[in-house]
């Protein structure tokens, strides 16, 4: 039975070969579905890749505590407009909850930042110390300030790269300059290794840090003291951040006095609802690859199959001589399966080819990240194999079951 | 051992529409191992339908057709596949060679559904068109050959399995005269050197003469059997 299968693959190899247009044209369906489906998922899982990138840069397991909203006369403020949030209550959570690693606060404000003849409006960010651990920043040069500078109220400062393109002449050293924020000079003390966008698609670098107590006193002015625009803790665990987010909000409402029937004065979100976020609009696109795959293979499966009824039919008298020289109705059935299968795995392998050199190519003109997955291959190979199974069954099966004496006598 | 060919009372009936065929009405007919029998008859005289169910093609309606002392009339498909492989080597009028594919490769196809291994397959195919006198022509295509070679290589191909019977369906209709002759003259030697039982449907006189028996076909019975021995002296043998 091998050396048959093996010739009659050779066989249906040589039909092939010998209408090349005509099978070129069959598999056509095949070659741009697979090819499709593997370029577009090579796209998808590569933004999907940059996404996570993204929210990587928020920093490791992070949580994240906004303020409620303000509401006057029925009429609310936007998310983070209440002033209910407050480095006690940032400092408390750290000594009640033993999940989180660390917990930081911030506060943030646009203004202007002067230097030389230069000038920049850029969000100025007062934060504890803990807040630069939390969020995963680097520096390019220099470092953070400290406790210290935080107790003194120092006037110091860090500078994303946004900033240092925007104040600095290309090759100026930052650190150690004096730049003026709303004219309070202060002194940079370290460069932040760029972050890149983030999840949301705002720009991460263009940010300024100062010390928290420096920025409330001197650059804010703060009707209330202690309050603060964002809290940030950290766990150890990526597992503990359902859990400390609980533990987090039941803390919080005792502090806040919350009656049963309130509603939370704070949003929590951690790393993983962000995540989830991304993770659904992803699903939607593999649905879609999945729905445009199907149908582009299902054509082109009807392709395969209209190419091999043609083909029963040309090859009527051929059948018949063979049926007359002793082929069983499975010979028959096999050498046209073969050739179907043939055809759609041929197809499917040019798809492959097409399909990773058109994700190369999308990542070398447009620049967009790709990554080519080996179980995307797998798959549409698999499927074009029972593509060509399926399609190839009907035209196998009426050739086999020609009446030998009626197809010899076929013209 | 019985004889080769065991025909009782074969019947044939066909319907076509509302209208009832009988193509063969109890038609008894025995063949012996080795004869060279020519069938003639008119058209419509339901030679072919003999033809084809001698040739395990087809299947009686009614009646016995047994070949080798097997009953052939209740075979399923595929079992009749296996007798035609191993037992009928056919030759038609129009060659019936698979176009663009080499002599050699058609010589093979019987055996390619045997299961042979190719080399198996490649010798004895290439052993068959030896003996049809086409010596190292395996590789031409049925486009690069005459009709005479054609049909050379179409009888290569009915004896690569060494069969019991060889049936031959007008093999020369479609040759000229001198090609004509060498066919006849191939298969009147299988016949005389090889002991090969061949069966030869023909309309035309001088083919049937190569033949030592001659049946006559009409509507469907025998209308007459007899042997001749006479065989054409005028026109000399070439292989």
């Amino acid at each position: 039975m091998s050396a048959f299968v093996w010739l009659t693959i050779m066989t249906a190899l040589r039909i092939l070969r010998r209408n090349r247009l005509r099978a070129g044209l069959t598999m056509l369906g095949i070659v741009i579905g697979v090819a499709a489906v593997i370029a577009m998922v090579s796209i998808g899982e590569g933004a999907k890749r940059a996404v996570q990138a993204q929210i990587a840069t928020m920093g490791t397991n992070v949580i994240i505590i906004f303020p409620g909203v303000t509401s006057a006369s029925g009429v609310r403020g936007s998310q983070g407009s209440a002033i209910t949030l407050t480095v006690s209550d940032a400092l408390d959570l750290k000594k009640r909850i033993p999940l989180l690693a660390d917990t930081g606060w911030a506060r943030r404000d646009v203004m202007q930042i002067v230097y030389g003849n230069r000038n920049w409006n850029g969000p100025i960010n007062g934060i504890s110390p803990s807040y630069l651990t939390i969020r995963d920043w680097s520096f390019t040069s220099g470092g953070p300030f400290t406790q210290t500078d935080l107790d003194s109220a120092a006037r110091v400062a860090l500078i994303g790269q946004t900033i240092v393109e925007n104040l600095f002449e290309p090759g100026e050293e930052p650190v150690g300059a004096v730049i003026r924020i709303k004219n309070v000079p202060f002194r940079v003390i370290g460069v932040l290794a760029p972050k890149g966008q983030s999840a949301q698609g705002s720009d991460q670098d263009d940010v300024i840090f100062i010390p928290f107590s420096t920025a409330e006193r001197k650059v804010f002015g703060t009707s209330f003291i202690g309050s603060v625009g964002a809290m940030f803790g950290s766990t150890d665990q990526v597992e503990d951040l359902p859990m400390a987010a609980e533990q987090i909000r039941g803390v919080l409402r005792a502090r806040h006095r919350l009656q049963t029937e309130q509603n939370d004065d704070f949003t929590i979100r951690t790393q993983v609802d962000i995540g989830k976020v991304q993770e659904g609009t992803s699903e939607t696109l593999t649905m879609m690859l999945f729905a445009i795959a199907s149908v582009s293979l299902l054509v082109g499966g009807i392709g395969i199959m209209n190419i091999l009824l043609v083909s029963v039919t040309e090859r009527t008298r051929e059948i018949g001589v063979r049926m007359a020289v002793g082929a069983k109705r499975r010979h028959i059935v096999m050498q046209f399966l073969i050739e179907a299968m043939t055809l759609s795995l041929v197809g499917g392998a040019l798809g492959i080819v097409f399909g990773v050199a058109g994700a190369k190519l999308t990542t070398l003109i447009a620049g967009w990240p790709t990554i080519i997955s080996v179980n995307v291959i797998v798959v549409a190979f698999f499927f074009s194999l029972v593509v060509g199974l399926f399609f190839g069954l009907y035209p196998a099966n009426k050739a086999a079951r020609l009446n030998p004496i009626e197809a010899l006598r076929y013209e | 051992m019985g004889s080769l060919i065991e025909c009782e009372d074969v019947w044939k009936i066909y319907r076509v529409g509302d209208v009832e065929v009988q193509a063969l009405r109890g038609l008894s007919l025995t063949i012996e191992q080795g004869e060279f029998v020519a069938i003639m008859g008119s058209s419509g005289s339901g030679k072919s339908t003999l033809m084809n169910i001698l040739g395990c093609l087809d299947q009686p309606t009614k009646g016995h057709y047994r070949l080798n002392g097997i009953e052939v009339g209740n075979l399923k498909p595929d079992h009749l596949a296996g007798i035609r492989n191993q037992q009928i080597g056919f030759v038609f009028q129009s060659f019936n060679l698979i176009p663009r594919t080499s002599a050699l490769e058609n010589a093979q196809l019987p055996l390619f559904y045997r299961g042979l291994s190719l080399k198996d397959q490649r010798a004895q195919a290439a052993a068959a068109l030896g003996r049809v006198g086409l010596h190292g022509r395996g590789d031409h295509y049925p486009t690069q050959l005459s009709g005479g070679q054609q049909q050379r290589v179409a009888i290569a191909r009915a004896l690569v399995t060494s069969p019991s019977l060889l049936l031959a369906d007008e093999p020369t209709g479609n040759l000229d005269t001198q090609s004509s002759r060498e066919i006849m003259g191939i298969l009147e030697a299988l016949n005389r050197d090889e002991g090969i039982t061949i069966i030869l449907v023909t309309h035309e006189v001088d083919v049937a003469a190569y033949a030592a028996r001659e049946i006559v076909i009409k509507d469907g019975k025998i209308l007459s059997d007899r042997v001749t021995k006479g065989r054409p002296t005028s026109s000399p043998v070439e292989v």
